[in-house]
């Protein structure tokens, strides 16, 4: 499939990440011939072949409901490129 | 129950279903071993796993789970044994992944159904269409600075029930009977404190209008309701404003709205939430959730008996009065410990008085909630029952037996909170922690010994011939002589015994 | 003999023999670190912390409390987190980010007595077979061509790992294979990778690539020296939900006892036509015959038939887990923020700004894969032919024991090369991305050297949680292909 520019713009916005006009078309090209890469899929019968999303040969395995972690809030902080008053800063949101 | 709203151009039904978001009660979050007691300090109870640092990894919380399961096989729903976390991507600040896990696809409960007793004593089942299990977002706070938000993590992670009911519900205010019986029975399972409060129950409305008997019509979301009353607000006014766009020619459009309180009316979001794709896809971090159908069976077998059976047992089996009844099973706490006072032959309901009036009324006294008391109780429940059987069998009165409950209970309070506190504490206890010796040591065994009564009413006779004398015209005196022999005998005469006497010396 | 030029099993020796001290043997590498700076391995170098694991490294054993890596010095590529120590994944993104936890992985060297000697360089998160796209700029092979001296690629993703440990700047190094880029820059630079099975070394504290796909392992100059450092990194890790609750066996014990009566599989899907060159065919040949004078039997006729899916199917579901391991990269909690006016703003800047043209692409496909409309068509359809691919070795493994093939479909090219066309780029992975799919182990040994002086890989690809005949039939190439030519770049 072809990706169009308005595609591209649209897919980059629900990534957030900013293009420029300039880029969405060699972008479209690019994704374009991916995506044209990708769809020798289509050769494949894969008619009741359930999808495989892990190749672990296991069920998930559960922990005990114990306080084993935070209490530490400069380590969570610490790398934070603004923070006040014990919270992470980030410009207004309005809902 | 019949709730059409009569618009300018005819009558509406209002078609709501309703998304609860219901905190799990346990110690540690869903994914992460960070705690999720409410009202910390900002940002330490998060781990490195809740605040998506790179690398970090989930492993589910075993609890949580149980309490899911539990919670659908309090709903009578079906119990998947294989369900899937998925990640539902979007951006969001309290949303530190970029994506919250949560279940889309298979979740671990199925359909349910909650019943609802109406005001006009019928009842309504209304269906439940999934629970799942799903991961909280912290809170953000635009209030604390002019230019910023400010991102507080504590909750990030905690995990939540998302509880979705079929849009069976017709009217604002079934869908706030359906939201107190839920919250009811989530409390009683004991999978959710409900705590409206503080956020450990919060709801989505989906509100759409219809003509009788029409599909039905595009439906709204309002996002975010925090209490009952709103919620029923919420649908009111939404419903309202549904009606009138379309009765002036307009149509309902499907988005999220949020409720403005303040204003009473509902309105758009602003933020991107209204053209988001979530981009579910299992989560690679996690495997398949399979359950163990024996753990279930055990799960099942070790739920407390439903609320309702329950309800009727202590209204028939027990003749507790009904109202006295509801509040007992609102409160499983309060339920288990009425069943520990349990003791053949012992007045259970006798006990449930007790313990909806006196008991929760010291309580009161002390501003101790029943989630505090829960936890070790000042007198014990078999204690509770030796009291009301020292009542019922006439050994002592109940004011004495207020007396000595009070006595005891604020002493094994106190005790209790300066052990905890390490102080030192200097305050006599009561004679005996067993109320049946207490009682004796107080001396405070009625009397029931017919000719001392009867030495002390003819005395009181004796003492007072003008009030014998007005008996005939005023039967009132009775009260003055029955105080007066309690007095002489220093309050220990039975009292049924001394009226008795009494009118018959008058007669 | 130069300290640097011990194998990780000889320096292991002579440190238990006490004929040499972790310190002598740290300095010697700190050293040799230095000296190999014009290849840009490293992004961060931790001298002073080596030397001071190197001391209590000796401290231990002289209290006899030696482990199984006690003062081996080694590299970290920089995708695994180190408490205290810069971690970037060669992002801008990453920009300042210093981890206050340590990997598992990482975590368990040092208590089998590893040294770190410093953060190796990546492509940009572990995307890409060259070590192109790293923010801290390439990495160059320490191998030239004959008679051209243009600096190659040392393949990728892990290819400031590869480069060091063939430039014996590290006694060994650690990886991480989600199509490939541990084997493919092994095979590019003459040494052995070893992608173990998925689950058996912990992915807690590695910044995530593709979750269902990333596999950390071990880059050495021996067989042998991958199987005692995979030993001291895998076990089960249960903060990892996907780690496999299976005992570590000691892999070194496998070695030495040859590969009779084993079979080996030669499967035709590894050699396409207008692919791979005379020379990597002749390359199969070669270890074919290798094995079979040592007594295994070989298998030809042996068919994986979804093998040409498997690089479609991986620039799906890899790209897709990306898209959404990625999104936590948005400038709030750690690394690059560029400002805006808004969040919004603030999000795509940051993230404009912070990842490079390859994250970019990759994370644009995957978004748009997961996307409404098309998740069926594109991620569903991978992951159904993902079970198809896996099914393949399943098959195969109930006739074989393990498979030979080619590890790359050519042997390293020019830094600059490839760069404009991504698909050209992607097939490096041909051969290595159908193992990292289905989660079996694979080995790359040095089969040789390609008509123009550069080193060939020799793939061995076996049974899930059978990395011992990996080693097994690895070991049996390395003794018979008797590799022992050297880079032109070399410290020491």
């Amino acid at each position: 499939m072809a990706l169009d520019k308005a595609t591209v713009a649209r897919i980059a916005t629900l990534a957030r990440i900013r293009l420029s006009d300039d880029e969405l078309e060699p972008l479209a090209g690019e994704l374009s011939s991916i995506l044209g890469f990708v769809e020798q899929l289509d050769e494949v019968n894969t008619d009741g072949v359930a999808p495989m999303s892990s190749v672990a040969q296991m069920t998930l395995r559960m922990r005990d409901d114990a306080i084993t972690d935070g209490g530490d809030r400069d380590a969570i902080l610490g790398n934070a490129p603004a923070s006040a008053r014990g919270f992470f800063a980030v410009p207004k949101v309005v809902e | 129950m019949s709730a059409m709203i009569q618009g300018r151009t005819g009558e509406w039904e209002v078609v709501i279903g309703l998304e609860v978001h219901a905190q799990v009660t346990a110690e540690a979050k869903l994914f992460s071993g960070a705690a999720t007691a409410f009202g910390a300090e900002p940002n330490t109870q998060v781990s490195t796993i809740d605040a998506a640092f790179p690398g970090m990894l989930p492993v589910i919380n075993r609890h949580c789970v149980e309490q899911a399961v539990r919670t659908g096989l309090g709903l009578d729903a079906e119990i998947n044994l294989s369900s899937v976390f998925a990640r539902k991507n979007y951006f969001y600040p309290d949303l530190p992944a970029g994506y919250q896990i949560s279940q889309y696809e298979q979740p671990v409960v199925g359909r349910g159904c909650v019943r609802l007793d109406m005001p006009d004593g019928s009842t309504r089942e209304i269906g439940i269409t999934r629970l799942h299990l799903e991961q909280d977002a912290g809170k953000s706070l635009h209030d604390q600075h002019p230019r910023d938000t400010y991102i507080d993590l504590n909750r990030a992670g905690t995990a939540l029930m998302e509880i979705v009911s079929e849009p069976d519900l017709r009217s604002a205010e079934e869908a706030g009977i359906y939201l107190r019986k839920l919250r009811s029975i989530l409390r009683y399972l004991g999978t959710c404190d409900g705590n409206m409060e503080e956020g450990s129950l919060r709801c989505d409305c989906n509100v759409s209008v219809r003509r009788p008997g029409d599909k039905f019509g595009t439906r709204c979301e309002i996002k975010n309701l925090n209490s009952v009353r709103f919620a029923v607000q919420a649908i009111e006014v939404e419903a309202l404003r549904q009606i009138e766009l379309i009765e002036d020619g307009g149509t309902v459009t499907q988005e999220t709205r949020l409720f403005d309180t303040a204003r009473n009316i509902t309105r758009k979001m602003r933020s991107k939430e209204n053209d988001f794709d979530y981009r579910y896809f299992p989560d690679p971090d996690l495997l398949p959730l399979v359950l163990d159908k024996d753990w279930v069976a055990r799960l099942k077998a070790d739920l407390p008996e439903p609320q309702d059976d329950r309800r009727r047992r202590y209204i028939e089996d027990d003749h507790i009065r009904p109202e006295i009844a509801e509040r007992l099973v609102d409160e499983r706490a309060l339920a288990d410990f009425l069943d520990a006072a349990r003791a053949t032959r012992r007045e259970m309901a006798a006990v449930a008085n007790w313990i909806v009036t006196e008991m929760l009324g010291r309580l009161d006294v002390h501003g101790l909630t029943i989630e505090h008391w829960a936890k070790a109780p000042p007198v014990s429940a078999p204690q509770t029952g030796v009291l009301i059987d020292l009542i019922e069998k006439g050994t002592i009165n109940r004011s004495q037996a207020k007396s000595l409950y009070a006595d005891m209970f604020d002493y094994n309070l106190t005790a209790a909170r300066m052990a905890g506190s390490g102080l030192a504490f200097d305050q006599k206890p009561p004679e005996s922690l067993d109320f049946q010796e207490l009682a004796e040591k107080r001396g405070l065994r009625q009397v029931t010994d017919i000719g001392a009564i009867e030495a002390a009413v003819d005395a009181a006779l004796a003492a007072s011939p003008a009030q014998v004398a007005q008996f005939a015209t005023n039967p009132k005196v009775l009260g003055f002589f029955v105080g007066q022999v309690m007095k002489a005998t220093q309050g220990k005469a039975n009292p049924a015994l001394v009226n008795e006497l009494l009118r018959k010396k008058l007669g | 003999m130069s300290l640097v030029a011990l194998t990780l099993a000889e320096a292991r020796d002579q440190l238990a023999a006490k004929k040499i001290s972790a310190q002598e043997l740290t300095a010697a590498h700190v050293a040799a670190v230095e000296a190999v700076r014009p290849l840009n391995a490293f992004i961060t170098e931790t001298p002073e912390q080596a030397l001071a694991m190197a001391e209590g490294s000796d401290a231990r054993r002289a209290k006899g409390e030696a482990g199984a890596m006690e003062g081996i010095p080694v590299a970290i590529k920089d995708l695994f987190c180190t408490k205290g120590v810069l971690t970037t994944a060669a992002s801008h993104i990453l920009d300042g980010f210093v981890p206050p936890y340590e990997a598992t992985v990482t975590a368990n060297l040092w208590r089998a007595g590893a040294v770190m000697l410093g953060k190796t360089n990546l492509d940009e998160f572990a995307m890409g077979s060259s070590t192109t796209t790293s923010y801290y700029g390439p990495t160059e092979n320490p191998w030239r061509r004959a008679g051209d001296n243009r600096p190659l690629v040392p393949g990728g993703s892990s290819g400031g790992s590869a480069a060091a440990v063939a430039a014996r700047a590290a006694l060994g190094a650690t990886g991480t294979d989600t199509g490939g880029s541990i084997r493919q820059p092994a095979s590019f630079t003459g040494i052995v990778g070893l992608k173990p099975t998925y689950g058996r070394c912990s992915r807690w504290g590695v910044v995530a690539f593709a979750s269902s796909l990333d596999h950390p392992g071990p880059m050495t100059r021996t067989v042998r020296d991958a199987a005692i450092m995979l030993g001291a990194m895998a076990g089960h890790d249960p903060k990892d939900s996907t780690s496999a609750r299976v005992p570590v066996p000691d892999f070194e014990a496998a070695l030495g006892q040859g590969i009779k009566g084993l079979r080996v599989g030669i499967p035709n899907e590894y050699q396409p036509d207008g692919i791979i060159s005379a020379e990597i065919r002749a390359l199969v040949e070669r270890g074919a015959q290798w094995l079979r004078d040592q007594g295994a039997e070989i298998v030809d006729d042996i068919s994986l038939p979804h093998t040409k899916y498997a690089l479609p199917a991986y620039y799906i579901i890899a790209p897709a887990e990306a898209s959404s391991n990625l999104a936590r990269y948005d400038g709030v909690r750690f690394g690059l923020r560029v400002p805006g006016d808004s969040l919004e703003e603030l999000y795509e800047n940051t993230r404009a700004a912070g990842f490079g043209a390859e994250v970019r692409r990759r994370v644009l496909i995957g978004t748009y894969a997961l996307s409404a409309g098309y998740y069926d068509a594109y991620y569903l359809k991978a992951q159904r032919v993902r079970a198809l691919i896996a099914r393949d070795f399943a098959q195969a493994f109930e006739r074989v024991d393990c498979l030979l093939t080619p590890t790359a479909p050519s042997a390293a090219f020019a830094i600059g090369e490839k760069a404009d066309d991504p698909i050209a780029m992607y097939l490096n992975d041909l051969f290595t991305v159908p193992a990292d799919l289905a989660g079996v182990p694979a080995i790359s040994v040095p089969g040789g050297l390609s008509g123009d002086g550069l080193p060939l890989g020799l793939q061995v690809i076996g049974r899930a949680f059978d990395e011992a005949t990996v080693l097994r039939v690895g070991e049996a190439l390395e003794i018979a292909a008797g590799f022992s030519h050297l880079p032109q770049f070399i410290a020491g």
